[in-house]
């Protein structure tokens, strides 16, 4: 190898490290569908047989504590890769998904909590804080919302619209980078404290929660939490399905040029307006439907997930597995929200401190998350070998 | 010379916010039947008291390979800025053809009107393949719903094709834009122009960082383009200006100076007063 | 001082001219202790309103000891009861001994209520001036239409002019009902002069309909009454919005002393600082600590602490930010967004930092004596001293800024750094050196924003956060490094949201400066005072 071969070769190599955008062309589509495979046999059979089929005093049981974590971190993972697609992708950094997850859980927080009927403490047809309010008539936006498929359609279209609106207004003028980033945190912040207030109509700091039913069935049957379980890994295994359709076209091409030199694109004739548009609402829309399932496995939806550092973990997940790539952001979601439920038990007054060096740690030393580590580690090892 | 700015109101597309989903400059709205294709006229751009372009008036006609050279600060760039519609004017006005009022499109209409542009910097996009670069800048409806289900035909494989051997990129398409050479990467650029068929090319400092060989390869091309393509070449180089030939404005302090054949405005004295400082 | 003690003697002998025989030790009638001393709550305020009205002098010592609960009845006198000693609360002499069995009278929420108004008129014949003052204001805003021979009479007395114009506005508002219409309309013509919400709202309640008649059924009453209410309209209206302007300017220059270190680091360094907010707590934590030492080891400079604790607030805030500045945020120049989120992960860090330290309740910083109370500049408008001084200070910091960065040769770096990082360097600029400093600067201007703050607001490990989006918005409005557009952005923010808190409500006013501030971006995407031109904008 002469000297400019080996530079060269280097050079291809760095190029090829900061090519996170490129689809994982390694991967072979034989790998994928082995990977599919077994997800699709833990979420969809394995997992549900041990939690209903394996009694509970066996050690293979898969506990309701498990099934709810792991159902609420694949609805996490679904808004990892949304975000992913925005921030890895298209080089827009979002401090507001907290918003759309958040109003997604409202939105279908409304149907459940319309399900609670007259078994709540007033047994009122009035939800709970509305009697507590004194309220006399549920107010105009929670007409309809006892059916489950006008919730099922509130849970897309409002977060949709809003972002449809803020991200027109937003593109339109061209703010970018940081600017973005804080104008979409203090969206949340704004809509922080007008869930905060009662008036709102959303059971003010308390939020939603006893929620009894969905569709006649008891919330906390097994049944019901299996069915909740398995629809968030389907949502997750569709939300991969579609960011890789999406970033292996033309379109993910434009997105990820849109991220390296978006007015050399606009002076080849894209307007990237309407491409961040449909990128950042598709992602906001995702994050809604993740939103919508996770509220009922928890049992519970309050302002609080509207706070800026909810919508800011959600990116730390993504830094964590590594951006732009589409495993990165679910292996991220993974760790970080098994470290944090590790921490919260174990020692809560760390997790600020773990969190906070987690921020660090990885926007210094592993700009391309454990996934890239895990490339860099490869790479080396093979020219080691050869 | 007056374009006609009645007519001007056709291309605004009617939309007041400047913008609209979708809308894109069709095909027949460029209107070059006076054989002119950029009237830029009285222009005036100033960023904080410093007046960048200060009345300038230009016109560059169809077909025609213009070279503008000019001590830096001159105005070249901003002038680019102006007909791609990065920068605004303070006043004057600036058309494409007859009716396309460059002052009020957005940069991607004033591209699809048919304007192409190379940056000073070779701007390509440094993590997708020569080919990926090829296929974005490629003449096609370039709105949302369009491009999520594009599919590349044979003609358009064929086009590229034929596009890289052009440009001598033929054998690279596989390679990520960032690891060509500078030279090549002005190469690239060039090509993405040539593939989205522009009316009128903007190069800015083509040949910069180019081997003489490449130079002297870039103005065969051009001069191949001149005739079907207007050109308008800003260069430092005066011996790849007087390969191209073309005629030749001279820009200082934001206005045109001087205007002609390269060896008259050289022995121009005001030309050779404003080169050597005096 | 003469006059002064002239007014009192004056006083004096017109008290005791008037009501002179009263200090003889009249009794007071049995019906009156009998009725105090039953059950009916009715019965007791309406014997409270005879005694003040036919006996006012022995009225308060009987009314103190009630509202101390130490009234008792023994032997049909009224008596009080101090432990073992007791006292005949009309003529004050000792009874030796004790009477047996002392009976105490009991006193309800109702009727201490009254006993507590009654004795604040009592109190508009006391000797000493601010008792008469506080008492005669009390009347003016909740005038008992009992009092008003007690007020006839102290007005008779008092020589005070502003305790007259008080206890002219009580009597007039106990005028407004009054049987005769004549002297209703000079009430309320009267009151036109005492532009108060409490007036206000009694003149409007003339004009409330009751059914289908006016509360008050005499229409020439009502036009008296509807006039003045609109000449009050109109100057309390000015009050308001003077008011509001003045709130508007404290959260402004609050704003301000946090957006200029922003402004700073984000100017030179292009460093967005999600701990900002952080240096603001570490500031206002370091008033705490300093505060605590003034208290166990300096108590008698405590209110001198503040002047210790800005220093000590500039030093730990940017303290911490040069180290922060040299561990992490060095590394990262050129990726704002990384940089973002890396320091928000610091902002993590400090905060679960003082809670350790700290714990995670609010502390309380006190205001040095100094800084309380405020000036009544108009009788609805009253500029507490805390937001004047931080106006004061907030402007001497712009100055103190100002000064160093275009009369200092670090200033003169900053700002060659801000316009072209890498021709400083190349002329011998230690642009490293710069980022250090400049940063530690930012940083401890939040810092001493952070001890400002804790003289008007709680201090807890999460107060950061809440100013840390504001700030942002007044750098994102005021444009990039520009210290001009900060201050507007500030002051502007700071007015417009105070205006739409007063108008909507805070909330509603918080989303309403969101959307102003995104409409306004679309005018003006580079900020208000941002530099046009090509090194602005990148891409080519």
């Amino acid at each position: 190898m002469t000297h400019t071969e080996s530079l060269l070769a280097a050079e291809e190599a760095e190029v090829a490290d900061t090519q996170a955008s490129a689809p994982p062309s390694h991967i072979h589509g034989q790998t994928i569908r082995a990977a599919t495979g077994i997800y699709a046999g833990l979420v969809f059979v394995l997992i549900p047989l041990a939690h209903l089929a394996v009694p509970e005093s066996h050690g293979l049981h898969a506990s309701d504590y498990l099934v709810t974590l792991l159902g609420k971190i694949l609805c996490y993972a679904a808004v990892a890769v949304a975000l992913d697609l925005v921030w890895g992708y298209t080089g827009i950094l979002s401090l507001g998904h907290g918003v759309f997850f958040a109003l997604g859980g409202y939105a279908f927080g409304m149907y459940l909590m319309r399900g609670i009927g007259l078994d709540g403490s007033y047994h009122s047809h009035l939800p709970d804080f509305m009697v507590f309010l004194d309220w006399k008539e549920l107010p105009w936006y929670w007409l309809g919302t006892g059916h489950i498929l006008w919730a099922v359609f509130l849970v897309v279209a409002v977060p949709g619209l809003l972002a449809l609106v803020f991200g027109y207004f937003a593109f339109r003028s061209r703010i970018k980078g940081v600017y973005f980033s804080i104008i979409t945190q203090a969206m949340t912040v704004a809509f922080m404290l007008l869930f905060f207030r009662n008036e709102t109509g959303f059971g003010g700091n308390n939020g939603f929660t006893d929620f009894k039913r969905i569709l006649g069935c008891s919330i906390t049957a097994p049944g019901t939490r299996i069915v909740l379980f398995a629809l968030s890994g389907a949502l997750l295994l569709g939300t991969l399905y579609l960011a890789r359709r999406l970033t292996a076209s033309k379109f993910g091409r434009i997105l990820t040029a849109i991220r390296d030199a978006e007015s050399r694109l606009m002076f080849i004739g894209y307007n990237p307006l309407y491409y961040k548009l449909f990128i950042w609402t598709l992602s906001a829309v995702i994050c809604a439907v993740a939103g919508a399932l996770y509220v009922p496995q928890v049992g519970i939806i309050n302002p609080g997930e509207m706070s800026p550092s909810n919508s800011i973990e959600m990116v730390v997940w993504v830094a964590v597995g590594g951006r732009g790539t589409l495993i990165g952001p679910v292996v991220g979601a993974f760790l970080v929200n098994l470290a944090k439920s590790w921490f919260t038990v174990s020692f809560p007054e760390y997790w600020l401190f773990f969190l906070g060096a987690v921020f660090v740690i990885v926007t210094l030393l592993l700009p391309h998350g454990v996934v890239g580590l895990f490339k860099k580690i490869k790479t080396l090892t093979k020219g080691g070998a050869s | 010379m007056t374009p006609a700015i009645l007519r001007a109101g056709y291309a605004r597309g009617g939309n007041a916010l400047g913008v609209s989903f979708g809308h894109q400059v069709k095909e027949g709205d460029l209107d070059t039947s006076t054989r002119v294709i950029v009237y830029l006229e009285h222009i005036s751009v100033s960023f904080d008291g410093f007046k960048a372009l200060n009345d300038l008036s230009l016109f560059i006609d169809v077909g025609e390979l213009r070279c503008i050279i000019g001590p830096n600060g001159a105005g070249k760039t901003t002038m680019m800025d102006v007909i791609t519609g990065k920068s605004r004017p303070d006043s004057g006005s600036a058309f494409l053809g007859q009716s396309l009022d460059l002052t009020r499109l957005s940069e991607p209409e004033i591209a699809h009107a048919g304007v192409g542009r190379k940056f000073q910097k070779p701007t390509v996009f440094e993590n997708h393949t020569v080919f990926e670069n090829m296929e974005l800048a490629l003449k096609t409806d370039k709105r949302v719903w369009k491009t999520l289900f594009a599919q590349l035909n044979s003609e358009d494989t064929d086009r590229i094709a034929q596009t890289l051997r052009l440009i001598r990129l033929d054998g690279q398409e596989s390679r990520p834009a960032g690891l060509l050479s500078h030279g090549q990467k002005q190469w690239l650029e060039i090509g993405m122009l040539l593939v989205q068929e522009p009316k009128l090319l903007l190069l800015d400092e083509p040949v910069a960082g180019m081997t003489d060989e490449e130079t002297e390869r870039t103005a065969e091309l051009f001069l191949s383009l001149a005739g079907r393509h207007s050109l308008m070449v800003v260069e430092h180089d005066m011996a790849f200006i007087r390969k191209l030939g073309g005629k030749v404005t001279v820009l200082h302090e934001g206005s045109v100076l001087a205007e002609g054949p390269l060896d008259k405005v050289q022995n121009d004295q005001r030309v050779i007063d404003v080169y050597l400082g005096r | 001082m003469i006059k002064r003690m002239f007014s009192f003697f004056l006083l004096a002998a017109a008290l005791l001219g008037t009501t002179g025989p009263a200090w003889s030790g009249r009794a007071v009638s049995p019906g009156i202790i009998e009725t105090l001393a039953g059950e009916d709550s009715d019965a007791k305020i309406e014997a409270i309103n005879r005694l003040v009205r036919d006996m006012p002098d022995q009225a308060l010592p009987v009314l103190t000891a009630m509202a101390d609960d130490s009234l008792s009845i023994a032997d049909g006198r009224l008596v009080i009861m101090d432990g073992d000693t007791a006292t005949d609360a009309v003529s004050g002499e000792t009874l030796d001994p004790a009477p047996d069995n002392p009976e105490a009278i009991t006193v309800n929420n109702r009727v201490r209520s009254k006993i507590a108004e009654c004795l604040s008129a009592l109190n508009l014949f006391s000797k000493d001036r601010d008792a008469r003052m506080t008492s005669a204001a009390d009347l003016s805003e909740n005038p008992a239409p009992e009092s008003l021979s007690i007020i006839e009479k102290a007005l008779s007395a008092e020589k005070d002019s502003e305790i007259t114009v008080k206890l002219h506005v009580a009597r007039n508002k106990i005028l407004l009902a009054a049987s005769d219409p004549t002297l209703r309309i000079k009430a309320a013509r009267a009151l036109a002069d005492n532009p108060t919400p409490s007036t206000r709202q009694l003149l409007a309640g003339l004009l409330l309909k009751n059914g289908d008649d006016f509360m008050e059924p005499d229409p020439d009453v009502q036009a008296a009454a509807a006039e003045s209410l609109r000449s009050i309209d109109r100057q309390l209206a000015v009050g308001d919005t003077l008011g509001q302007i003045f709130t508007g300017l404290s959260l402004g220059s609050l704003l301000l002393l946090t957006a200029m270190g922003l402004a700073i680091t984000y100017g030179v360094m292009g460093v967005i600082n999600m701990a900002h907010g952080e240096f603001l707590m570490i500031g206002a934590y370091a008033a705490f600590a300093v505060q605590s030492v003034f208290r166990s080891r300096f108590p008698e400079y405590q209110d001198a602490y503040l002047l210790a604790a800005l220093p000590a607030g500039f030093l730990a805030a940017a303290l911490t930010g040069m180290i922060l500045e040299r561990t992490v945020i060095r590394f990262l120049y050129g990726r704002p967004l990384e940089t973002l989120l890396a320091t928000w992960g610091l902002s993590l860090i400090l905060i679960q930092a003082v809670r350790t330290l700290f714990g995670a309740q609010n502390v309380e910083v006190a205001n040095p004596a100094w800084m309380s109370g405020g000036v009544a500049v108009l009788p609805n408008l009253i500029l507490p001293w805390n937001r004047i001084v931080i106006i004061g200070f907030s402007i001497a910091v712009l100055a103190a800024m100002w000064a160093i960065l275009n009369l200092t040769r670090l200033g003169l770096f900053v700002r060659a750094v801000t316009q072209n990082r890498a021709m400083s360097g190349c002329v011998g600029v230690l642009t490293g050196r710069v980022d250090t400093l400049a940063f530690g600067l930012g940083a401890g201007i939040a810092g001493i924003g952070g001890v400002a703050l804790s003289q008007v607001s709680n201090v807890g490990p999460d107060m950061g956060q809440n100013y840390i989006i504001d700030s942002f918005m007044v750098v994102v409005l005021g444009g990039v490094g520009q210290l001009a557009g900060a201050v507007w952005a500030a002051l502007g923010l700071g007015v417009v949201s105070k205006f739409l808190e007063g108008w909507a409500g805070a909330v509603i006013a918080k989303i309403l400066v969101l959307v102003f501030v995104i409409v306004f971006i679309q005018k003006r995407p580079q900020g208000m005072f941002a530099l046009k031109g090509r090194t602005v904008e990148s891409g080519s």
